[in-house]
């Protein structure tokens, strides 16, 4: 089993979906919410998904095609 | 020895031991490092500084290492430099410009990564790494061949080949990824995961961070021990604006300088602004970006240190501003012609959002201003290329010297 840490980030159009709920329904994953700042109009979630490596990979897959940014917890890495 | 006393999670309040770790378990906040100031204040003082070595390495007293392993490869202590000229063309009476570019490795990175390879070396890593598109990744080749770690560069495949010879000459092993730059991102986030690395901005993040407070103190010193009155500082994640707030709020912490009154104000460019972008909209919350701009050393998209830099914003009553490409340009060229100072991208960035702040009346013509300059020219040499004057070419006479210049002057 693995654990990811993430950070997901909502538009306004995605705010009354339960993608999290979805994710832990149609993958084998367990979804941890940490922390979360979600309004009317746009919101962002930390999590740690658990699972094997390969079910987080499509999990995070479906959840970027939904419209759902997904990022690495501490930001971009990649520097100038 | 160090007077760091612990990590502490800047969103709970959680403290963890000195470790290379850099989120809380609890809420995976961001973790920062905190000091024992009643014990630096008994040994700190400015005649103990002035008597320490010319670099970012005097300030010891307050970096969360010990000096004795330091990785030194004379980082810091750079100039800061009254810029009346750019002053007189922006209608500023105090400018000075803090010059970063002559690091050893032409940037500001060499400040956070001399504290970072340090404190991996006291942590027992073997090996440096780092994610990066050009300063941060020269700076941690050269600092693993002083240190003799062995260095692991990750890049974007598309990467500038005069970009990619600035980590090779130092001899990582540098690694082209296939894919975008969320592909790197997400490769190396779970590269730093599986390998027992010090990745120098993810698992001893907390402490390569504190290496920018030096900008801080620096500026403090130079300035005769005293808080400029405002600062223009380029912002990317946003870490560095929030510590050289950090660096001056320590000195006057321990009395080494009068209450802080500096105002911080950020700059960012057009094409990656979220920081700029939540600032105007009035909002803590940073909506992250897809960065398109030619200033790549601040394309940071999704910054990890905006909402803090927000605050700190906030908290000192400064403001923010973003420039196009084309005014990043002119503020390269504005700072080369008046000052003899020849930025990267991100210095066009400061002086086109200076210009701009100086414009919309933010910024009094008679306040003591540091505008930080973070790195050097040569590094996006492609960026003004375009922009400046072919030289006169001539048949070795005189006569052909002086035609030239004259059909060049008309």
């Amino acid at each position: 089993m693995a654990k990811q840490r993430v950070k997901f980030t909502f538009v306004q159009d995605l705010i009354r979906q339960p993608v999290i709920w979805e994710l832990g329904k149609e993958f084998e994953l367990v979804t941890n919410i940490r922390r979360a700042d979600v309004t009317e109009d746009r919101g962002w979630v930390v999590l740690e998904l658990e699972g094997e490596s390969t079910e987080i990979e499509r999990g995070l897959q479906w959840v970027a095609e939904q419209g759902v940014r997904v990022d690495p917890v501490p930001g971009d890495i990649v520097e100038g | 020895m160090t007077h760091a006393k612990a990590l502490r999670c800047r969103e709970c309040g959680r403290e963890y031991p000195l470790d290379s770790i850099n989120v809380c378990e609890f809420c995976f906040g961001p973790l920062e490092v905190t000091y024992d100031y009643d014990a630096i204040a008994k040994v700190i003082s400015r005649e103990a500084i002035a008597n320490g070595p010319p670099t970012l390495w005097r300030y010891h007293y307050l970096l969360p290492c010990d000096r004795e392993m330091a990785v030194d490869i004379a980082a810091g202590f750079t100039p800061l430099i009254r810029a009346q000229n750019l002053g007189e063309a922006l209608g500023l009476r105090y400018l000075y410009i803090k010059n970063d570019c002559v690091n050893p490795t032409w940037s500001f990175k060499d400040r956070v990564v001399a504290v970072a390879s340090t404190k991996a070396r006291e942590f027992g890593f073997d090996t440096l790494a780092c994610a990066s598109t050009g300063n941060l990744a020269n700076s941690v080749a050269a600092h693993a061949a002083k240190a003799s770690m062995r260095a692991f560069v990750f890049i974007p495949a598309d990467l500038e080949q005069g970009k990619v010879l600035g980590s090779a000459i130092y001899n990582p092993t540098v690694v082209a990824i296939n894919g975008n730059y969320d592909d790197v991102n997400r490769v190396c986030s779970e590269l730093s995961d599986k390998y027992p690395w010090a990745f120098v901005n993810i698992n001893v993040r907390p402490y390569y961070a504190e290496g920018s407070k030096t900008l801080g103190y620096e500026v403090a010193e130079q300035l005769g021990w005293q808080a400029p009155d405002h600062c223009v500082v380029p912002m990317a994640s946003g870490s560095l604006f929030t510590k050289i707030w950090k660096g001056l709020s320590e000195l006057s912490q321990l009395g080494m300088i009068s209450s802080v009154h500096t105002k911080m104000s950020g700059t960012q460019a057009l094409g990656c602004s979220p920081i700029v972008a939540a600032w105007e909209g009035g909002t803590l919350n940073v909506q992250p970006v897809r960065p398109n701009t030619i200033a790549k050393s601040l394309a940071i998209g999704n910054p990890a240190d905006g909402y803090y830099a927000l605050r700190t914003m906030a908290d000192s009553g400064g403001y923010a501003a973003s420039s196009t490409d084309e005014e990043i340009v002119e503020g390269i060229s504005l700072l080369a012609k008046s000052e003899g100072i020849f930025a990267e991208t991100a210095g066009g960035v400061v002086i086109a959002g200076l210009k701009k702040l100086v414009d919309q009346g933010r910024i009094d013509p008679d306040e003591v201003v540091v505008a930080f300059i973070t790195g050097g020219g040569l590094k996006t040499q492609e960026a003004v290329a375009e922009h400046v004057k072919p030289p006169l070419q001539i048949e070795p006479s005189v006569n052909a010297f002086e035609e030239a210049l004259a059909s060049r002057s008309s």
